[in-house]
């Protein structure tokens, strides 16, 4: 890094969260010559984040070419299973392609306080200036209610900016200060909650059928204890993520710890060979967004711009479980519309109109918009706890070889078990509808 | 499903994690509003276990061990019960390998 830069009396732009959206909207920012401050309330960009994730990095590629040169990832992700777990038993569906072994990659796993930390660092060579182990606490407005900076816990701490962007995180103090939220509903988050269990390198390779790098992504539904959510198991180089997705609200109208649930998931049949023997290196939790376009908040204040997590832009569509690229996406064109409101002079809501014609036109909404209807079906009753007994039942039955019985084909199978677990054929029907709306 | 015990102790799943904790507390419960709690989610929902019942009624809660998750004061329906912030700049959960 080179000599710092005098610190300015104001700033060009003041970017909240050394996370994936801020540490991109500071290399955008400061490429385009502004003077742009990275604040960060860990000791490192990363300390205070955690995912149960991959990181999806097509969007990367312009910002930082080559990116998997230099990056810290821990496996490529080249084979991905979703299961459906029942109490005794799981339905897969797997797959795997040699081409995401190689560059550009299609996705990676990652310990975010590595990737966090080597993506800031990227903007401070591209000339931004990181503050770390400082939070923001609050907006400074001026007397027309204009953001022009934001106070912060350092003595002395005011920071003047000439546009300020929020990137504080799923639990946003500056945009709920600011009004851009709705009243806060919790059913609107889940409680994420990991192991990170240390595996030797061979043992995850024997285990997960894999070489090298490769890595594997597998989603779970199902396995929760009853508890509407998902679960998820990563593999990193030399250690795997096993971790549970709760949804909040039944989360706390139950009596079983968010550990005991991961406890019970480590003991499932499918699970149990894949994590014997690993010892828990850390243990991590962090809230999540979950319901897209129904919880979003405005982004575009005067002088302020919300994005990633602050904007709750994860998508939590079933299979596509994504955060971090709509993070770095939002962070890219909240600079983009922050450089066009400097350049002009015009840093209100309408100066920076710019921020929400970006993510409307890209994939940021336009996945959101498309799945809007994911969230609330994958979370639904009879998709968590009847539809996978549905699934495993019918797909047992399928297989069971009950001879002197002849077979009794799928349509018997299905109306069967449909009969035994008390799903009424208009529901299934009515699910199967919604379903193919909503993915399809 | 085997009924066996938990591989190891909440207290040793926890201690994985680094917390660097500051002498001030960054979330305060007062405690005299959870009196009038019936539903008492916290104490189920808090991945890091820091609430706990006390004998007359009220909730006990430890700051050092947070995650600065958010899950209390989303499921905390008594006005005035979680006074939640983020631990002074520097301080608190540091994350590793997460």
């Amino acid at each position: 890094m080179t000599e710092p830069a005098p610190t300015p009396d104001v700033w060009d732009a003041v970017i909240v969260g050394a996370g994936p959206a801020g540490s991109c909207a500071a290399s955008v920012l400061a490429r385009a010559g502004h003077r742009v401050l990275l604040l960060e309330r860990g000791p490192f960009p990363g300390s205070k984040n955690m995912y149960g994730g991959v990181v999806y990095p097509r969007i990367l590629d312009r910002l930082h070419p080559s990116w998997w040169e230099s990056a810290p990832m821990q496996r490529w992700v080249t084979r991905r299973s979703t299961m459906m777990l029942t109490d005794t038993q799981a339905v897969s569906v797997d797959f795997r392609t040699t081409a995401w072994g190689a560059p550009p990659y299609n996705g990676a796993t990652a310990l975010r306080p590595e990737f966090d930390a080597w993506l800031a660092a990227k903007a401070t060579d591209d000339g931004a200036t990181l503050l770390c182990s400082t939070t923001a606490t609050g907006l400074i407005r001026d007397e027309r209610g204009h953001v022009v900076g934001v106070h912060t816990d350092r003595p002395d701490g005011d920071l003047a900016a000439k546009i300020v962007i929020a990137c504080d995180g799923v639990n946003s103090f500056l945009a709920k200060q600011a009004g851009l939220y709705e009243p806060v509903d919790a059913h609107h988050y889940t409680l994420g909650v990991k192991q990170t269990i240390a595996l030797p390198r061979r043992t995850i390779e024997e285990r997960f059928g894999v070489r090298g790098r490769d890595g594997v992504d597998i989603e779970i539904l199902g396995g929760t204890s009853g508890i509407n959510g998902g679960a998820f198991l990563y593999t990193n180089l030399d250690s795997i993520a096993l971790g549970v997705v709760l949804e909040m609200t039944k989360l706390g109208r139950q009596r079983r710890r968010p550990e005991d649930v991961i406890e019970r998931l480590k003991q499932h049949p499918a699970l149990s060979p894949l994590v014997e023997g690993g010892e828990v290196a850390e243990f991590s939790a962090h809230v999540i967004p979950e319901a897209g376009l129904a919880m979003m908040p405005k982004m575009t204040g005067d002088g302020l711009l919300v994005a990633g997590d602050a904007a709750a832009l994860c998508l939590a569509a079933g299979i596509w479980l994504e955060g971090v690229n709509f993070a770095m996406a939002s962070g890219i064109y909240a600079a983009e519309a922050a450089a066009e409101a400097l350049a002009a002079g015009d840093m209100s809501s309408a100066g920076l109109a710019g921020y929400a014609r970006r993510l409307d036109d890209s994939f940021v909404l336009r996945d959101h918009r498309r799945f809007r209807r994911a969230p609330k079906l994958v979370l639904s009753d009879r998709v968590q706890h009847l539809y996978p007994q549905l699934l495993a039942g019918t797909v047992e039955a399928m297989f069971r070889v009950d001879n002197p019985q002849p077979k009794p084909g799928l349509r018997r199978i299905l109306a069967a078990e449909r009969k035994r677990l008390g799903i009424r054929r208009r529901d299934l029907l009515r699910d199967t509808l919604t379903g193919w709306r909503t993915f399809g | 499903m085997s009924g066996r015990y938990p591989a190891q102790s909440f207290e040793e799943l926890i201690a994985t994690t680094r917390f660097d904790v500051h002498e001030r507390a960054h979330i305060v419960v007062d405690t005299d509003v959870c009196r009038d709690c019936s539903t008492r989610e916290c104490i189920v929902a808090c991945p890091a276990n820091l609430f706990v019942p006390t004998a007359d009624g009220g909730i006990l809660f430890n700051y050092e061990q947070c995650f600065e998750c958010g899950t209390c004061y989303l499921v905390c329906n008594r006005e005035g019960a979680v006074s939640w912030s983020y631990p002074l700049g520097g301080y608190g959960v540091v994350f590793r390998q997460s």
